[in-house]
């Protein structure tokens, strides 16, 4: 028996895995035990869930991958401040005493820390780094269903690397093609996000569902100053526009005054059409340079399948682009394509490259078992969490659990759902999920604001059963992930009025727009998530049984959290959500568990709990 | 000690030997920010540039 133990940690979104002869066993972000949104620390939990999960203790692992190289990034850091000093000054005091006391060290570091795992432990030669954007690779290539593929990695940076394209065979990856820093898609769009009011490194998904609510009317001008775009893609951005290299921040005055207004304090400056305006460009314009990447890649290598990661792999709008262009035949996408996914691609990557393990490739479904990686808890255990947090409770047969569960559908109550393993990656998938009646004209509204406590304009995404998608979205392909963006069937849209065309931004949200409004973005969009029975039985059993009643074979699900909050990992995780907000029922293995019946007392201040994303 | 050799192999390897009088002087003015905890070696920087 082989097992390797897969980390990524250090800078956001810290992660473990583990990956026994080959099968990834297990894999869960350190932010689910902490309870701190996107913990970047030591994964301490995870990986002693990790190995709890494979029944190992860290002496037996054989191998140690950790998913980037610190000296190659501190080489990045070095050269950027020596080419742009003495500008940088500044980020240099900053960045220079956490290098020098921690990050330098970073094999000592782990070390040290997978010793309070084990105090016997000792690495040796245990320890190995693999290079972020080929972890990266990996986590898309390894465990995807294709024995060929080009591989398509797109993020903010790594050491040097910001987009890659590899191609992968077999057990064989190689990188053949890459951009290197401060050219990055994602260093771009992260800068919208900043100039937009966001938050760096979380708010990008807002970016995103702010889009159909503006124009592109900014494409162009971006094309034409910030970003030298070629035909293949590949593009160099014009630094005089940013300061993410030496500054504090994304952009600077120059970049302010191409646009013509200040960068959006979110406290005190409202979101006006500008900034919707402003996210439909940059959301055009990363479209454009994907589609470029993905058209020149498969007319270059000839290959049928694309294999993407990174965190521009969760613009699952693109990502509906790519497919839809047909470039290539089939696409897949890790689900964990963010920092944290790097856990499971160095892992993956000891295995195959270093290793040299062959490598079977599983037509037509993937190698992430659905994502269900993470944590589950029996039905006792459950039984005995929930008992002692003082929550009153029903317990039925699994066929009672569904019909109970699908009753408070039909009657419109939002309910929490927490079955099985928790998921891996940023998405809930029906694991760890809130669900809701998307008929309804109200729900969306109702979980924003009543129960996930976020922005109103926030859409939500449907999960459809996949023998019914193409019967309700313009898709019929796999998307388990919810990775894939689709329209909505033309014959379930309801044509607006004049009235209602007239209305811009926000308010048109609130329009009905089609048989399934909680879950139609205001240019009919979706973000799909198929559900199979072969990889979420519970879930679709439920979404069959929500089908039989009503004809509809779609809910409406989003993660099992507040905003600021990391999605719940444990039954108490559970509770406590459901007690602080609007949720009517809450599901826990075969437990259901009604609001009216809880105890008042146990009700606390959920809202103000979490720091704001 | 391996930290050094570490390092040595990795300069050796990326071919970035001119990386090593910038990497002495910015580990120094690292470490005098270190050691300074905070401002007070500030000034004595800024003069420097």
């Amino acid at each position: 028996m082989t097992a390797i133990l897969g980390i990524s940690a250090f800078y956001h979104d810290s992660a473990a895995a583990i990956v026994v002869d080959g099968t990834l066993v297990a894999a869960a972000q350190e932010e689910r035990f902490t309870r701190k949104k996107h913990d970047a620390g030591y994964p301490f939990h995870a990986i002693e869930y990790v190995l709890g999960e494979a029944g190992l203790g860290l002496g037996d692992v054989d191998h140690i991958a950790f998913y980037d190289k610190p000296f190659l990034k501190f080489e990045r850091l070095l050269e950027t401040y020596v080419s742009y000093a003495p500008r940088g000054l500044k980020s240099f005091r900053m960045a220079m005493p956490v290098w020098l006391r921690e990050k330098l060290f970073q094999k000592d570091l782990l070390s040290r820390e997978l010793r309070r795992h084990d105090p016997e432990f000792r690495p040796g030669n245990k320890l190995m780094f693999s290079e972020h954007h080929f972890s990266h690779a990996a986590s898309a290539f390894f465990p995807s269903p294709f024995e060929e593929a080009v591989v398509l990695t797109l993020d903010g940076v790594g050491e040097w690397a910001t987009t890659t394209l590899a191609i992968g065979r077999g057990k064989d990856l190689k990188i053949e093609k890459e951009i290197h820093f401060p050219h990055s898609i994602g260093l771009l769009y992260s800068a919208f996000t900043y100039y937009t009011g966001f938050k760096v490194n979380s708010g990008e998904y807002k970016v995103m569902g702010l889009a159909p609510y503006g124009t592109p009317r900014f494409k162009d001008v971006i094309l034409e100053n910030l970003i030298d775009l070629k035909d293949d893609g590949s593009f160099r951005l014009d630094m005089q526009y940013f300061n993410y290299a030496v500054g504090l921040t994304m952009t600077n005055q120059r970049f302010s005054d191409l646009f013509g207004e200040p960068v959006r304090q979110p406290e005190k400056d409202p979101l006006t059409q500008f900034h919707m305006d402003i996210a439909a460009s940059v959301q055009a314009v990363t479209e454009e340079i994907v589609l470029r990447l993905t058209r020149s890649a498969a007319q270059e290598y000839g290959i049928e399948n694309l294999c993407m990661a990174g965190g521009v792999a969760l613009n699952c709008v693109a990502n509906g682009h790519i497919l839809r262009d047909g470039a290539f035949k089939d696409i897949w996408v890790q689900p964990a394509a963010g920092d944290a996914g790097g856990a499971v691609g160095a892992a993956l990557a000891a295995w195959h490259t270093e290793l040299k393990n062959e490598r079977q490739s599983t037509s037509p479904s993937d190698k992430m078992q659905g994502s269900y990686l993470g944590p589950a808890f029996a039905q006792d255990d459950i039984e005995q969490r929930l008992t002692a947090i003082g929550a009153k409770f029903e317990t039925f047969e699994t066929d009672g659990m569904i019909t109970e569960a699908a009753t408070a559908l039909v009657d419109g109550k939002a309910l929490g759902w927490f079955q099985g393993r928790m998921e891996f990656g940023p998405r809930a998938l029906g694991g760890r999920s809130i669900i809701g009646d998307p008929r309804s004209p109200s729900m969306q509204k109702t979980l924003n604001l009543k129960v996930k406590y976020r922005e109103s304009f926030r859409p939500f995404a449907p999960s459809v059963l996949r023998e019914d998608v193409n019967d309700w979205f313009q898709l019929d392909y796999d998307s388990p992930y919810m990775l894939l963006v689709a329209d909505v069937q033309e014959k379930l849209r309801r044509t607006m009025t004049s009235e209602e065309m007239q209305l811009f931004g926000i308010d048109k949200l609130n329009v009905v727009r089609s048989d399934i409004p909680a879950v139609t973005h205001v240019d009919y969009s979706a973000r799909v998530q198929t559900v199979h029975a072969e990889t979420n039985p519970l879930y679709h059993a439920l979404i069959s049984e929500f089908k039989q009643r009503t004809g509809c074979p779609v809910l409406v699900n989003t993660s099992f959290n507040v905003r600021g909050e990391p999605i719940v990992c444990t039954p108490e995780d559970a509770f406590r959500c459901f007690m602080g907000t609007d949720l009517d029922m809450l599901v826990v293995g075969r437990c259901i568990l009604r609001k009216p019946d809880q105890d008042q007392a146990l009700k606390q201040d959920y809202k103000e709990a979490f720091e704001l994303d | 000690m391996s930290f050094l050799v570490e390092m040595w192999q990795f300069l050796r390897f990326r071919k970035k030997f001119w990386l090593l009088p910038i990497l002495v002087m910015m580990v120094l003015f690292g470490g005098l920010i270190v050691l300074s905890q905070g401002s007070a070696i500030a000034p004595f920087i800024y003069t420097l540039f």
